[in-house]
């Protein structure tokens, strides 16, 4: 019997499957998909907010402005790298600069720290690119960027290495109620636990109701991004936001965590909660937007476009509740609910410890976490004596990433098993640059094959059915070979 | 230990210049490749058509280049294979990364870029909907089948009549495949008259001018593509939206030159051709540092790389030797119906020299004219029966009619456009 099995293993599932691996516990993770981090986690601008915009009083307020003030620490310990570039919302004429002052007061009330209203002079000096129309700003120095998977991952694999059982592949089908636990089924398989945590994000709707709780209705809201070649990625050093308008953020531009700019999202209600299409219109939408920002963003330099669903409700606030006795439900985490996510994992460590659940701590915990080798950020000594330990290091992959072989490998061999092209983007960047694995994909699933012992037409880009190549050719299958010949 | 010359790319542009530099008395030569053979994209080509200018016979890509590789036997050119240059700087410097030897900082007095060029991808040219697997770039699709042995799919739609994509229309189809159609956004093709022949018209494949994928479809793999029709403005006409289900979708939409390190070295790139400025001898705008074949600009034909290659090796085996006097150039500049001109600056002392100019013009032309002009005076002109897009035209430039002209540029035109 598990003492706590958490269903989804997004950021917020990820952020609590860690904070319960601190404690003597039977953890385990149930996932849909074939690796963490897949959903909303995965599709999302990567910022670390500030808490000011977020309605004085609710749960978003509280936990954000926590949550914003964990990354540091986090960071120190798992090293999925965290960026504190702080962040403008920028302001372009008196309606918005009395936008912005309310920001501010706003922020002042949720306990923001390290902001001001900047003027033209100060935004053009730090931000050459802004629109020179641009009248004011408020700044805040307390936000920043984080690459939003590899902080999701860094948490599971800690999670994974205190004892955290994983379980990827694994959809929630039926939940019952037996003797006071719960019995969660996936297909044919049973997980016995004491407590459940709903953290299914998009599906968590679906999930409350396996349960008996039918009153929780998710609408997703769709944002579409484009993301840039490095090489403009100095069109912003902070991120900027422009002033909102209705209750949305607006269009944001941003320097990603590992140098890319990227723009978005629009705000679009969907009802499928696969609906990951990105639209002509909707791309339209976020490049015009983005250039009331900065004017001279280079289209040409686009490398992709993706959509995000961001798993919203009616109601405002996010709800983090034990809704009945041993079953938590988080539901409608959408934005600000990456920066909350460790907060509320430890709102949601509060809850079981009122419910009965014991927490005591485990005696060889270990909260730091062996980050992935990163060739980049090595002075050329290191490099060499990487390579000549391990000529692997030597070996580049990813030409557009400078992603080695021994980098991509590295990725393989941590707790969190890694099955897919998308996967090991994720972790390694290879496939992740401007070619868009034009040059690498075949390299990759030819490390692939040989470290994990799959047959090339095994390989999935990403879920069951993402298959890359159909068969081999028939050359290589011994027929046909006069092809060859007329060729 | 510094190299006399060190060869960025052992593609048919970097063997060519390598050699042509080894006849013009440069011993000491190092060609870096980061594959783990000689031959660049040619080793994915293994269908023929390579060589009919150069060697007056048609050869497959692996045969063009071996051509040059069996060469290289009887030199003292060294070579590096799975090397990657990851830095060139201004003083000649190239920053190494390999299995043998780590990170390394070589030296050489001269420097050719021949790095080559990249596919567009999906993202490059914003094609809307699901991300699926199945889409891919032709030339990683080619890499599969010839290379590797697998078929990337069975159904198969190709945007874009590049060379590459009609190429693979035929490979896919000798395979198995069903190649349902390709697909060309512009009124014409962008690929040779001979290629649409031999790969569409020979095996049934219908190309689809005027015409683009909207949207693409399929959560885990391709499902399907709505395309639909274009105006003479390249918008996309409403109620000809139409659906065509495949597994495969073949990106045939351009080539970049891969210009990532010229960019840290600060070289100055022409904003039209996505390559380095450069001089007649293809010195690119830092001393010393030349730069040919498709990092210069995309060619339709590796013979055309490899004659270019191989002035760009004159032109550093003369820095080399010093030889190479310092001298006045003048701007070259394509206008009405010309959309750039390689090289893009031309000396002005060697008087007795002919420069051969390479080009490219905006659409189709029939029975028209290129003319050249400089400070108002007509210094050449040449007549073409058809010039399009995809396939470059070349005029020589005869530098004595220069002299005595007062002129800022010289500009190239069709005429009447």
């Amino acid at each position: 019997m598990y003492d706590v099995s958490i269903i989804g293993a997004g950021v917020v599932g990820c952020a609590i499957a860690r904070e319960l691996s601190k404690y003597d516990l039977k953890v385990a993770v149930l996932e849909k998909d074939s690796d963490v981090s897949n959903g909303t986690s995965k599709a999302n601008s990567g910022i670390v907010h500030g808490g000011y915009d977020a309605a004085p009083g609710t749960l978003k307020a509280k936990l954000c402005v926590k949550g914003n003030q964990m990354f540091k620490q986090l960071d120190s310990e798992l090293k999925f790298g965290y960026n504190k570039c702080g962040s403008y919302v920028l302001a372009f004429d008196e309606d918005d600069h009395k936008e912005i002052l309310k920001l501010y007061e706003k922020g002042v009330k949720n306990g923001v720290k390290n902001m001001s209203i900047v003027n033209k002079s100060f935004i053009l000096a730090n931000e050459p690119n802004v629109n020179p129309e641009v009248y004011s700003a408020l700044f805040c120095g307390s936000s920043g960027v984080i690459s939003p998977f590899e902080f999701a991952i860094a948490l599971a694999e800690n999670a994974a290495d205190n004892g955290v059982e994983f379980f990827l592949e694994t959809p929630v089908t039926a939940i019952e109620e037996i003797d006071g636990h719960f019995i969660i089924k996936s297909d044919d398989r049973k997980f016995r636990t004491k407590y459940v945590i709903n953290s299914a994000g998009l599906f968590s709707d679906e999930i409350a109701k396996m349960a008996g709780m039918e009153d929780y209705k998710i609408t997703p809201r769709k944002g579409e991004y484009l993301l840039f070649d490095k090489d403009i990625g100095n069109m912003a050093n902070a991120v900027l936001f422009q002033t909102p308008k209705e209750g949305s953020k607006g269009i944001l531009i941003t320097q990603t965590y590992h140098g890319n700019l990227m723009i978005g999202p629009n705000a679009k209600y969907v009802y499928d909660k696969e609906d990951m299409l990105t639209t002509k219109e909707g791309l339209k939408e976020v490049s015009d937007q983005a250039k009331k920002s900065v004017p001279n963003i280079d289209m040409s330099k686009v490398i992709t476009q993706f959509a995000g669903l961001r798993s919203s409700m009616e109601q405002y606030d996010f709800i983090i509740e034990e809704t009945k006795k041993g079953f938590v439900n988080l539901i409608g985490i959408d934005s600000p609910g990456l920066t909350s996510s460790p907060a509320i994992a430890l709102e949601v460590l509060d809850i079981l410890d009122k419910s009965g659940l014991g927490l005591d701590p485990k005696e060889n915990h270990i909260s730091y976490r062996t980050p992935y080798i990163r060739m980049d950020h090595m002075s050329n000594e290191e490099v060499n004596e990487l390579i000549a330990q391990d000529g692997s290091f030597g070996k580049i992959v990813c030409r557009c990433e400078s992603i080695t072989e021994g980098e991509i490998v590295d990725v393989l061999k941590r707790s969190i098993p890694v099955k897919t092209i998308d996967a090991i983007k994720r972790r390694a960047r290879a496939t992740m640059g401007r070619c868009q694995g034009g040059f690498c994909t075949p390299k990759v699933m030819d490390i692939m094959c040989r470290e994990l012992n799959m047959e090339m037409t095994d390989i999935n880009k990403s879920e069951k059915g993402s298959y890359i190549l159909s068969g081999k050719t028939q050359k290589a299958e011994g027929g046909n070979e006069q092809w060859s010949m007329i060729l | 230990m510094v190299y006399d010359l060190i060869v960025v790319g052992g593609g048919p542009a970097g063997l060519a210049a390598a050699l042509k530099a080894y006849d013009e008395g440069i011993k000491d030569i190092l060609i870096i490749e980061r594959d783990y053979v000689l031959g660049g994209i040619l080793n994915q080509c293994i269908h023929n058509g390579f060589g009919l200018h150069k060697f007056k016979e048609e050869l497959t890509g692996p045969e063009y280049s071996e051509k040059y590789i069996e060469r290289l036997k009887d030199t003292s050119i060294k070579v590096k294979t799975e090397t990657m240059v990851l830095k060139v700087t201004e003083d000649r410097e190239v920053h190494t990364l390999n299995e043998k030897e780590g990170f390394q900082v070589l030296k050489a007095k001269s420097l050719i870029l021949a790095m080559g060029c990249r596919e567009r991808t999906r993202g490059a040219i914003s094609i809307a909907g699901a991300r699926p697997s199945g889409v891919f770039t032709a030339g990683t699709a080619q890499r599969f089948i010839n290379l590797e042995g697998y078929m990337p799919g069975k159904e198969v739609v190709i945007l874009g009549s590049g060379d590459i994509g009609l190429i693979m229309a035929r490979r896919m189809t000798l395979e198995g495949a069903n190649v349902k159609c390709v697909l060309e956004l512009m009124p014409y093709s962008n690929g040779l008259t001979r290629n649409i022949v031999q790969c569409l018209d020979d095996y049934d494949i219908p190309l689809k001018l005027s015409h683009t994928v909207v949207s693409v479809h399929g959560d885990k793999r391709l499902e399907g593509i709505t395309v639909a029709k274009v105006d003479e403005n390249l918008q996309i006409i409403d109620g000809s939206q139409e659906y065509i289900s495949c597994d495969t979708l073949l990106l045939s939409v351009g080539l970049i030159p891969e210009n990532e390190l010229s960019n840290v070295c600060d070289i100055e790139i022409d904003k039209t051709t996505k390559g380095p400025v450069v001089s007649d001898t293809r010195e690119t705008s830092k001393k010393g540092i030349f730069a040919c074949g498709n990092v210069l600009h995309v060619h339709d034909l590796v013979d055309y790389v490899s004659e270019e290659a191989e002035i760009a090796a004159v032109g550093a085996a003369k820095f080399i030797k010093n030889s190479a006097a310092e001298q006045k150039s003048i701007k070259t500049k394509g206008c009405n119906g010309v959309t750039y001109v390689v090289p893009q600056k031309v000396g002005l002392d060697d008087q007795d020299k002919v420069v051969k100019m390479y080009l490219r013009v905006n659409k189709v032309y029939d029975n028209s004219k290129i003319k050249v002009t400089a400070g108002g005076v007509e210094i050449a002109s040449k007549k073409y029966d058809r010039l399009i897009p995809g396939e470059m035209a070349s005029i020589n430039l005869v530098k004595s009619k220069l002299k005595g002209i007062d002129m800022d540029e010289v500009v190239f035109e069709v005429e009447g456009a």
